[in-house]
């Protein structure tokens, strides 16, 4: 009989909420340094860490929009993903009721909150993919509203911008998407960026890179290249940590390609925001352990 | 840095400039996409009746509003079952989508202070001459650190907007923010399209 983990899943988003990554945090205290003392920028992001370290030590949401939690299950052959499910969403409901979570699920017919964080078979969102092996994993995401809205969708050949279809192209509609946000979605944020696939999986493969820590480096070069060079040329618009006008306006940059058919070209940008809340959960031996 | 109580006077609010980094103390109400709308709808530009207790909910929250301050805050609320109200998480929304009904909001209630991030456009900055009025950005995401502002929740009407929509009437004591949009029509959100601007033209300019 398979393991209840709704314990466990409770926890994974509590930590989620509450708990900024390691990866993020370093960056944060990077873009602090670029900033001058007594500037709006800096304040802003000092700001911002003493409430992530509060957020930490009070076990209390890092931000007010939780988001809409997205989960990625990767679980070995004989699990039942419809006892997932359940668990997952018992521990939405749970973490809800404890405040780690606003409740964020609103009908979209008849306009009201459910109450409990839980909506349709959508929200939360939960993907599931077999593996092979013994270990379980659950990867969470919390992707709140305000970046969710500054997100975007190119097709190429945009001709406002002069973009072809290629990673020239991709660069620069990956630019005017950032200025176009001009820091909303919370600013120094983070690009996710999907090259391909049809108007869906674009966008969900977009946020999917998210899921990459800040240091990586793309296998691919030629893409690891553009990913620097789109951090760096995004942040010499100068719009800065909140729009405040900076030299942070984004923290990386992560790009993933996708089929596609031919008569479509579709470049997808996700911004995620400074409150970059992404955990993970693996069960191995019977043994639970949080990343 | 300049400590501000509400409510505010217009000579108080016509001495900030952009940039300048404020405490506020006193009263304020949260609102958001959905009271806003139920403003203009119901008592502004009244094209739907009041209902239920639409008429006792304005009563109530006119005489706070004026002079006052409105909050761009979905926050995150302990006690729900209790009615001993706290606010655990309380960062600001993107106001931005409230700029078709805030200056009209601001006219109507004599609204001294819109508290939000991201900023708003042309309407509001031409409110905020007149009324006047400033915008005061909130720090986006610093929500535990805000809600430390928050001393007492005196109250909630619009509950059944859900939590993050309703309107929460609180008190606050040092609550962090700068001025972004003053009653002189400066914008910071305005300099920083316009130069952000330059630059991606140069940008894209370049292969």
């Amino acid at each position: 009989m398979q393991q209840d983990l709704t314990e466990a899943i409770l926890e994974l988003v509590r930590r989620a909420a509450t708990d900024l990554p390691p990866d993020v945090e370093q960056s944060l205290h990077a873009a602090i340094e670029e900033e001058q003392p007594g500037t709006a920028a800096r304040g802003a992001l000092e700001s911002i860490l003493q409430n992530v370290n509060l957020a930490r030590e009070k076990s209390t949401p890092i931000c007010q929009d939780t988001g809409t939690p997205i989960f990625y299950v990767y679980y070995p052959e004989g699990w039942s993903t419809r006892k997932l499910r359940e668990q997952i969403r018992a521990a939405v409901a749970e973490a809800t009721a404890r405040t780690y979570l606003r409740p964020n699920a609103v009908d979209s017919i008849n306009g009201k909150n459910s109450g409990n964080n839980l909506g349709d078979d959508h929200f939360p969102s939960i993907h599931f993919e077999e593996v092979d092996g013994d270990t379980l994993t659950i990867d969470l995401i919390l992707k709140g509203g305000g970046c969710e809205n500054v997100g975007a969708q190119y097709k190429l050949p945009d001709n406002r911008l002069g973009a072809g279809r290629d990673l020239a192209g991709v660069r620069k509609v990956v630019l005017d998407a950032v200025y176009q946000a001009q820091g909303k979605g919370c600013a120094p944020g983070v690009l996710g960026v999907a090259i391909g696939g049809d108007r869906g999986s674009s966008y969900a493969a977009s946020k999917e890179v998210l899921f990459r820590t800040l240091e990586d480096q793309n296998p691919d070069p030629e893409l690891s290249q553009l990913e620097n060079r789109l951090t760096e040329e995004a942040n010499q618009l100068g719009i800065g940590p909140m729009g405040f006008g900076g030299k942070t306006t984004v923290l990386g940059t992560k790009i993933t390609g996708l089929h596609r058919l031919p008569a479509s070209y579709f470049v997808t940008v996700s911004y995620m925001c400074w409150a970059f809340r992404r955990r993970r959960m693996t069960l191995t031996d019977g043994e639970i352990s949080y990343g | 840095m300049r400590s501000l109580n509400i409510p505010i006077a217009d000579d108080e609010i016509r001495s900030l400039a952009v940039g300048e980094p404020v405490l506020l103390n006193g009263i304020i109400l949260t609102g958001r996409d959905a009271v806003h709308k139920w403003m203009i709808d119901t008592f502004i530009k009244q094209t739907r009746p009041p209902q239920d207790a639409d008429l006792e909910v304005y009563a109530a929250i006119k005489p706070l509003l004026d002079g006052g301050v409105i909050y761009h805050c979905g926050p995150v609320v302990s006690g729900l079952d209790s009615g001993d109200y706290r606010f655990v998480a309380a960062g600001p929304t993107t106001s931005i989508r409230e700029e078709p009904y805030q200056g009209d909001v601001m006219r109507h209630f004599n609204l001294k202070g819109v508290v939000g991030k991201g900023g708003m456009g042309p309407k509001t900055l031409q409110a905020c001459r007149e009324v006047p009025g400033v915008y005061f950005h909130a720090i986006g995401g610093a929500a535990s650190l805000i809600a430390q502002s928050v001393k007492k929740v005196l109250g909630v009407y619009k509950l059944e907007f859900g939590v993050p929509e309703a309107i929460w009437v609180i008190e606050v004591k040092d609550f962090p923010v700068v001025v972004t949009m003053d009653a002189h029509d400066s914008s910071l959100h305005a300099e920083i399209e316009s130069s952000s601007k330059e630059v991606l033209d140069e940008l894209l300019a370049t292969a």
